[in-house]
């Protein structure tokens, strides 16, 4: 029996496709280049005893359709709910999360009155801005401009959308897309600490600060997903982010799929047109009837395959797609939980968020700091130790802490990464978190850090972009990855993508894993009994 | 007793309050415009700033001024003529490049060739833009009185693009003007300098996501039917004024100035009409307001008469200034490298050194090596100085419009601002007689404009069109019946251009443009 479809790259995406495809009775066999599966939702032991989720490390995005659909509980994915988090002042203050609106809303009220009755609207508009989206993150893009019947009818779907809204909430909804996040707070919110907390979602893992245009959809991207029905809750995955992956991986192997882990693809085989296969970095040939690539769009095109069996404007706009990654990790083992004297005793929210960073100001600074192609000097860090909820991941006592840091550059000063570049980075952000922590330094065990550098190399984003491409208008939708190619497929025939490149983007969410699916079933006239309608909780 | 609607009054008497006297006055309205300075023209003005030296006091060169007011108040036969109009542009540097309208001879082989198809596409974009410069923003609702023949138009148009074209565009109309520049081209001199005209007048920089449409809006302008062409007036700016002034006198426009309107009178719930500071009262069948939208509705008519979601709108609106003016009295002519001194200077160096003035404004400080645009208009008319001497002025960005100490910002400013012009022109800090320098407050205190921004409402994205200044206000009527809005602040914004007052005008008289 041969292949029906090889997915290239063994990450959260990638296992989807597969998912969906052997379930619809494909043939499926998934190769990854790493000895270890997950490519981003990856849960390592690398040191003894400490499970780290060392890219991701945190969950909300991911869809809910397609948890039920692939029954991933059933395979051992649980999603744990977290509860706020704070963020430390310079003058030694904090303000408090909560995932309770309420409760944020009293915190609010302790440092500006005024922005506490603001939280109730721009929540309402928020929440609003989400509605009209989420329908959309399952749904192939429309094509614009070639106007087949599908496009037409799915320009139409969208603007049925548009106008159930009333026209000042597209008004509302058109700046929203297009305008800063800071200028979007300011439009409800006087306090700097609360604007810095609220902005945060519109920075990470994006190339834009936030006095950028275009930041606040990336807000809106972080806020869409939910744990449970609880829309916008985020939540840590029991045994780390790899626990996606591998439920992913057994869910597909029930349905008879197979996973080659160390299997690198060198090149991804076209023969008169067709894609037919991959051939393996030690020479070994799998042909199939298609090749689904979850790897970046650029590193698909641009690497693994012959340049000259693509059309010359294809590769241009695969070259001009933007990947420059903003973002580094640290990945700490502890010796016992750190202590955060602003905080109360005992204070919950050491189990959500810590930020550092009390203003948009200081993480515009940051963001600057890239621009000029050097790592924050005083970087926004979010910082979370899964470890207060779930211990499963650490030895009893102990704690794992990740913290997710903006801004680290693709290159530094327009060279590589060295050691020493990458040794100082880590340096700047432990000098930080022990500013507010007095003897962090002597609690940690072990530490990675991570820099775009070595999410490049190790997980094959290229620049470290952790999106796969960058989050900002001319990369999305029908202009993701590249116009005119925004459906899932390339120009050359059988060769699809289903990786974050293309719609809806990145962030643990897998709908572009399902959405790819959708669309190879749809073309090999096959149904898809168990990709159940996409439901909107709201 | 309430006056009819043929009696209006116009506050403010910039290039849109002239502008829109003058279409309604066409109509057989009885206009009155009131200015509160001692001369009309706004922005649009020439001022002795040293005895003797004289020079355009804000604006400085003329590059979207409207052609229908050009053409229908029949501003070249009341005086407005140019000095030069189709001015051509150096970027100041080791090399020194030299453009017109986008034509230039001193790129590399592979350069000429990107950046000539690059221009030809942007033209073609601006070109789609044009007219929407002329129409009121569509409402975004059935019912809302579209000029749906003017739209199917430019529908039209948009399709004749072709799919290829049409997907470019729907690519690149939100993309920071940096990456499309970089995608294409090497030349740091003409990055820098396109980069450079896209932010002109704005509060962001090229790096920004939407600055490209910054650009288009600016190509889209046109002098003397050549788009993109950038124009001098003979006797500086207030010559645009002075013509329209003339224009209106044989209109039967009553002109008042010195007139400061305080409150715009409301009754029953209606504008009607306006009263002075002196206390005088001038009843109005309608007030139109071609001053800031910001001023106007919150300080002239008064949060008493606007529900709070307006009122919160208007808070809401954005206008920060980035931009500074420097005037200079030379006792001889600079040297900037031997460039010609007719032409536009630009120093721009490079995208980052755009980028790089830029960052520092977001924190209210001052740049350390700002860009500007210079023009030297006594290379072209030497009767603007003494015998041998000169005057210079140039736009330098970006500058804080709020930062913490105002006097100190502005002699950092300055000294900045010498140091860059001294490294291109070096000697020039020694024939300096006279140094103006006006930042955004400075100029917002002369000529009224909400936080020094030349377009009274920033030229973004999200307060352009039919959120220009705020939806609701869009087509010039405002949220108070009876007042309309047509200074800068509403669509298409400023740059002396006359097109708000000329359209507002349009939409008071029922017609849709």
């Amino acid at each position: 029996m041969t292949t029906d479809a090889i997915i290239v790259g063994a990450g959260h995406n990638g296992l989807v496709t597969a998912c969906y495809l052997a379930r619809a009775g494909m043939k499926v066999v998934v190769v990854e280049k790493n000895d270890w599966i997950g490519g981003a939702a990856v849960s390592r032991e690398l040191y003894p005893g400490f499970l780290y989720s060392n890219c991701s490390y945190v969950c909300s995005l991911f869809r809910p359709e397609i948890m039920r659909d692939l029954e991933l509980p059933r395979f051992g994915l649980q999603v744990l709910p977290y509860e706020g988090g704070a963020v430390f002042k310079d003058d030694g203050g904090y303000l408090a999360m909560f995932r309770d609106h309420d409760a944020n809303r009293s915190e609010f009220a302790r440092h500006s009155p005024r922005d506490a009755e603001a939280y109730d609207r721009y929540s309402r508009d928020i929440m609003r801005h989400c509605r009209f989206i989420r329908p959309l993150l399952m749904r192939t893009p429309p094509d614009p401009v070639r106007m087949r019947p599908r496009d037409l009818g799915e320009l139409a779907f969208l603007a049925r959308r548009v106008l159930e809204l009333s026209e000042a909430q597209i008004c509302d909804m058109i700046r929203f897309w297009t305008m800063s996040i800071s200028d979007y707070l300011d439009d409800y919110f006087e306090s700097p600490v609360i604007k810095a907390y609220l902005a945060v979602s519109a920075i990470i893992g994006t190339a834009l600060g936030p006095m950028s245009p275009g930041s606040a959809y990336v807000l809106l991207h972080h806020y869409m997903g939910d744990v449970d029905g609880n829309v916008g809750a985020w939540g840590f995955a029991r045994g780390g982010m790899g626990a996606i992956t591998q439920a992913l991986q057994a869910s597909l192997e029930a349905a008879g799929g197979t996973v080659r882990a160390g299997k690198g693809v060198a090149r991804i085989l076209v023969e008169g047109g067709r894609a037919v296969g991959v051939e393996l970095d030690e020479g070994e040939v799998i042909r199939g009837k298609r090749v689904v690539s979850g790897m970046d769009v650029k590193r698909t095109f641009l690497h693994h395959v012959d340049e000259a069996k693509l059309p010359e404007d294809f590769v241009r706009s695969v070259k001009r797609f933007k990947t420059r990654g903003s973002s580094g990790k640290l990945n700490i083992a502890l010796d016992a939980a750190p202590v955060f004297p602003a905080l109360p005793e005992g204070a919950p929210m050491l189990r959500g968020d810590l930020h550092f960073t009390d203003s948009v100001a200081k993480m515009e600074r940051a963001y600057d700091d890239w621009k000029s192609g050097h790592f924050s000097r005083d970087p926004f860090q979010d910082v979370m130790i899964p470890t207060m909820i779930d211990p499963t991941m650490v030895p009893p006592g102990k704690h794992f802490m990740s913290s997710f840091v903006q801004y680290a550059p693709p290159k530094i000063g327009g060279r590589d990464w060295t050691d020493a570049d990458r040794d100082a980075f880590g340096r700047t952000c432990v000098a930080q978190i022990e500013r507010f922590s007095p003897g962090f330094s002597d609690r940690i065990l072990h530490m990675e850090v991570r820099t775009p550098r070595e999410l490049e190399a190790e997980v094959g984003l290229t620049e470290g972009n952790i999106f796969q491409g960058e989050l900002t208008f001319d990369q999305l939708l029908f202009n993701r990855p590249v116009p005119g190619y925004a459906q899932y497929r390339s120009p050359v025939k059988d060769l699809w993508m289903c990786g974050s490149s293309t719609h809806p983007g990145g962030g643990v969410m897998g709908a572009p894993g399902r959405n790819a699916a959708a669309e190879i079933l749809r073309d090999a006239r096959m149904g898809a009994r168990d990709m159940r309608d996409a439901y909107a909780v709201l | 007793m309430p006056s009819s609607e043929r009696d209006i009054v116009i506050i403010g008497g910039g290039t849109n309050g002239l502008a829109c006297a003058a279409r309604l006055a066409k109509s057989g309205r009885r206009v009155t415009l009131l200015e509160a300075g001692e001369i009309c023209g706004g922005g649009a003005t020439t001022v002795e700033f040293a005895p003797g030296y004289r020079v355009s006091g804000l604006a400085h060169l003329v590059t979207t001024l409207d052609r229908r007011v050009m053409s229908e108040m029949k501003l070249a036969r009341h005086g407005l003529a140019y000095a030069e109009a189709d001015m051509a542009t150096t970027a100041l540097g080791p090399i020194p490049l030299t453009m017109r309208r986008g034509e230039t001879a001193d790129l590399g082989a592979a350069d000429a060739r990107a950046w000539e198809a690059l221009h030809k596409r942007l033209d073609r974009y601006a070109g789609l833009l044009a007219p929407f410069r002329e129409m009121t923003p569509p409402r975004l609702s059935r019912k809302g009185g579209n000029d749906l023949k003017g739209l199917a138009r430019m529908g039209l148009d948009l399709r004749r693009l072709g799919k290829a074209e049409t997907r470019e565009l729907l690519r690149v109309f939100l993309i920071n003007v940096a990456d499309l520049l970089e995608d294409d081209l090497m030349d740091d001199r003409l990055i820098g300098l396109v980069a450079f005209d896209a932010t002109l007048g704005s509060w962001l920089g090229p790096r920004s996501p939407n600055s490209l449409l910054l650009l288009l809006n600016r190509l889209a302008g046109e002098v003397e039917g050549k788009r993109g062409a950038i124009a001098l007036p003979k006797g500086g700016m207030g010559a645009v004024a002075d013509a329209m002034v003339a224009a209106l006198a044989g209109d039967g426009v009553t002109i008042c100035t010195g007139a400061r309107v305080a409150t715009i009178r409301v009754e029953d719930d209606r504008a009607a009409g306006v009263t002075l500071d002196t206390g005088e009262e001038i009843p109005a069948g309608l007030v139109v307001s071609a001053i800031s939208p910001q001023a106007t509705l919150r300080h002239l008519a008064g949060p008493a008469h606007l529900d709070t979601g307006t009122l919160r709108q208007v808070h809401g609106i954005k206008s920060r200034g980035g931009a500074a003016k420097l005037h200079l009295a030379l006792s001889g002519a600079p040297d900037f490298g031997g460039a010609d001194l007719r032409h536009r200077l630009v120093i721009a160096p490079s995208v980052d050194a755009v980028e790089r003035a830029f960052n520092p404004v977001k924190y209210g400080e001052v740049p350390d090596r700002p860009v500007m645009e210079i023009t030297i208009p006594t290379a072209h008319e030497p009767e603007l100085a003494p015998d041998g001497h000169h005057v210079l002025s140039a736009i330098v960005q970006f500058a804080p419009h709020g930062p913490n100490n105002r006097d100190a910002a502005r002699a950092q400013m300055l000294e900045n601002t010498l140091k860059v012009l001294e490294d291109h022109a070096p000697g020039l800090r020694a024939l300096i007689l006279h140094a103006e320098l006006l930042m955004p407050y400075d100029i917002e205190t002369r000529y009224g404009m909400a936080g020094g921004n030349w377009h009274h409402v920033e030229l973004s994205v999200e307060q352009m069109l039919f959120l220009r200044p705020f939806h609701g206000a869009a087509q010039y009527e405002s949220p108070l019946p009876g007042l309309w809005l047509a200074s800068a602040g509403s669509h298409p914004g400023g740059g002396i251009s006359g097109a708000a007052g000329w359209n507002a005008a349009g939409r008071i008289l029922g017609g849709r443009t």
